[in-house]
């Protein structure tokens, strides 16, 4: 069981309010992301939710249980930190111990979990080291195992990945999406970074400022974004965005068409402009172009053998079914 | 530029400091070892002659030798209890975001900078004196017989003056220690279901450990060459005579050089002892 509710959530510090009146309910068993730009509010509602931090308003409930009140560790959440918090004069077994032990839990029991998480997280050869002697990934693990062991009702993850390298991140992320499909525990996961979100989430929240621009599956955001903020936080490269007459054309103020949806064509192609950068991945090349008199850059995702170098004239046909329409307050046309 | 010639360009600089300090160290302790074999008595007839290792077992066969020792280290122990107890509460409390902050800060450290001398006499003659003291005044308002505190309870009120002067050190490094905590930590155990007080002795406890170390390890450099606090209240009576008063007395009250360098030599080798698991610790703590 873990289905969490906010109704009319609000946080100020202050005279500054973070967070304006929020709802939001999420589902047991599901992995939801809370995504945006750093300063969203995205770690603040996460503490809210993990009782580190007070409301000003409104009601957290935890499975239909008004959880406001509730001290934080009797919420029956666990937590994974940015920079993991593991206790660095204990052991790794004793790490893991620790909630247990602040439980009260037979030791035999204790010892069995203990081994169960340490099997599942690879960490059976690590357990009589200190924190100090680990790698950044064998860290997290930890940080996990410790998470894992009070067998909570939902876990909490902040921005966990953000202090490991980009190979091991990914490695990182798949071990996280294998543990949510293997627990099925409701997970609520905080990042900046819109890969993890799309990568991870049965549902992802957008945040910006406090609000909360647009809830739903990675898909969804990414097919039908709500508005300009959400069709330019998610997708990588960002959407292309035109402004003026083409989009007038299409009888809205912007529109957007995101990298992958505009073809190089060489001659005769609605769009010609200039190669500015070109970024070859060897899957994929990148083409920054200027001069189109659309915008000032559009970024285009091209196979990875085409090849234009900088100053080369290029050709561009976008799929003309693929634009997004949004109004002047940059909200979605339908 | 790290190169031959910038090296020997800045043992040329560093030279002055390092042969004054040599200088500063290395003749008091040569003299010292030097007198320490003599019998030397300045006022009856000076030098002597060598004695060997008279000196040095004449000083530890003394009467005075032992309880001196004992009363050295009852004040060692009993200010380091304090400082320590009091610095982790102390530190605690200033850790707190409270009003003034920062003069409340400078205040708790204002009694490092009282000079030993002038905090001993404030603390003899203006609480401590059994009629015009403000400690008498106090028990005389609850209508208790005032309390003699430097004849009646005299290591005790030496503990009490020293530990009043080291406190703030001692809070000072604490609070630093402190500070240093990632407060993700506490937030994690307080998730881990740890009540305040467990969060004490499990996380913020072992985080101070090394800190507690170094803070117990200088004081006791320190405390053990105290004596303006002795010499300006009891003057060693009363069972206040430390190894560094023993010294003191021997040399000036009973004018016996030679008797008084051996007990040096003595305190230099304690104090060294002292100071090697000082330098591992505090060498420990950079590296990590």
């Amino acid at each position: 069981m873990g289905q969490i509710t906010l109704e009319k959530v609000t946080k100020s510090f202050g005279d500054v309010e973070v967070i304006p009146p929020l709802d939001l309910t999420i589902q047991d068993g599901e992995f939801t992301v809370f995504v945006g730009p750093s300063g969203c509010g995205k770690s603040t509602l996460l503490r809210l939710i993990a009782g580190l931090e007070d409301i000003s308003g409104g009601t957290i409930s935890i499975d239909g249980q008004d959880a406001t009140s509730i001290p934080p560790a009797k919420r029956g959440l666990a937590m994974v930190f940015q920079s993991y918090a593991l206790y660095p004069h204990m052991s790794v077994r004793k790490n893991i111990a620790f909630p247990m032990r602040m439980a009260g839990l037979p030791k035999d029991e204790q010892d069995r979990r203990i081994a169960q998480a340490a099997e599942a997280l690879n960490l059976t050869d690590y357990l009589d080291r200190r924190p100090g002697q680990l790698s950044g990934g064998q860290r997290q693990r930890v940080a996990i195992g410790r998470a894992i062991v009070r067998e909570p009702s939902a876990f909490l993850f902040d921005e966990p990945l953000s202090n490991l390298d980009a190979a091991l991140r990914v490695g990182m992320r798949l071990e996280i999406s294998e543990l949510h499909k293997r627990l099925a525990t409701t997970m609520i996961y905080v990042t900046h970074d819109q890969v993890e979100a799309m990568t991870m989430a049965d549902r992802i929240v957008v945040l910006r400022a406090g609000h909360i621009e647009q809830v739903g599956s990675p898909l969804e955001l990414y097919r039908s974004p709500r508005n300009t903020f959400v069709a330019g936080f998610i997708g990588s490269p960002r959407m292309n965005f035109i402004e003026g007459a083409a989009a007038q054309a299409l009888g809205a103020h912007t529109i957007g068409i995101r990298p992958e949806h505009i073809d190089v064509a060489a001659q005769d192609a609605p769009w010609q402009g200039t190669v500015g950068v070109a970024e070859h991945l060897g899957s994929d090349t990148f083409f920054h172009v200027h001069g189109t008199g659309l915008a000032e850059t559009l970024t285009v995702r091209a196979p990875g053998e085409v090849s234009f170098r900088h100053g080369d004239r290029i050709g561009l046909a976008p799929r003309t079914q693929e634009f997004h329409r949004f109004d002047a307050e940059g909200l979605r046309i339908a | 530029m790290a190169t031959r010639h910038s090296r020997s360009a800045a043992r040329l600089m560093m030279a002055p400091a390092v042969i004054l300090l040599l200088g500063w160290m290395l003749v008091p302790l040569t003299m010292t070892l030097w007198f320490s074999f003599r019998k030397y008595l300045p006022m009856r007839g000076g030098d002597l002659g060598g004695v060997g290792f008279d000196n040095y077992v004449r000083f530890v066969t003394s009467s005075a030798f032992w309880p001196s020792v004992q009363a050295t280290l009852v004040i060692v122990g009993g200010v380091l209890a304090i400082t320590v107890t009091f610095g982790v509460l102390l530190a605690l409390l200033l850790d707190q975001p409270i009003w003034g902050q920062g003069i409340v800060r400078i205040l708790v450290i204002a009694p490092f900078f009282v000079m030993p001398t002038v905090s001993a006499l404030v603390w003899k003659n203006m609480f401590m004196d059994p009629v015009n003291g403000l400690l008498a005044h106090l028990w005389g308002f609850f209508g208790a017989e005032p309390v003699q505190w430097l004849s009646q309870a005299p290591l005790a009120s030496i503990i009490l003056i020293v530990a009043w002067q080291w406190l703030p050190f001692a809070t000072l490094i604490l609070l630093t220690a402190i500070q240093s905590l990632d407060s993700e930590q506490l937030e994690a155990a307080e998730m881990d279901g740890a009540p305040p007080l467990s969060r004490f002795g499990h996380i913020v406890l072992p985080h101070l450990g090394r800190a507690i170390t170094v803070v117990v390890l200088i004081q006791t450099i320190f405390l053990l060459s105290i004596f303006a606090e002795i010499f300006v209240t009891t003057q060693g009576s009363f069972g206040t005579r430390t190894l560094t008063y023993l010294i003191y007395q021997r040399v000036l009250e009973s004018q016996n050089v030679g008797l008084g360098s051996a007990g040096g030599i003595y305190a230099v080798i304690l104090a060294n002892i002292v100071a090697i698991f000082l330098m591992r610790i505090v060498g420990k703590n950079l590296d990590a």
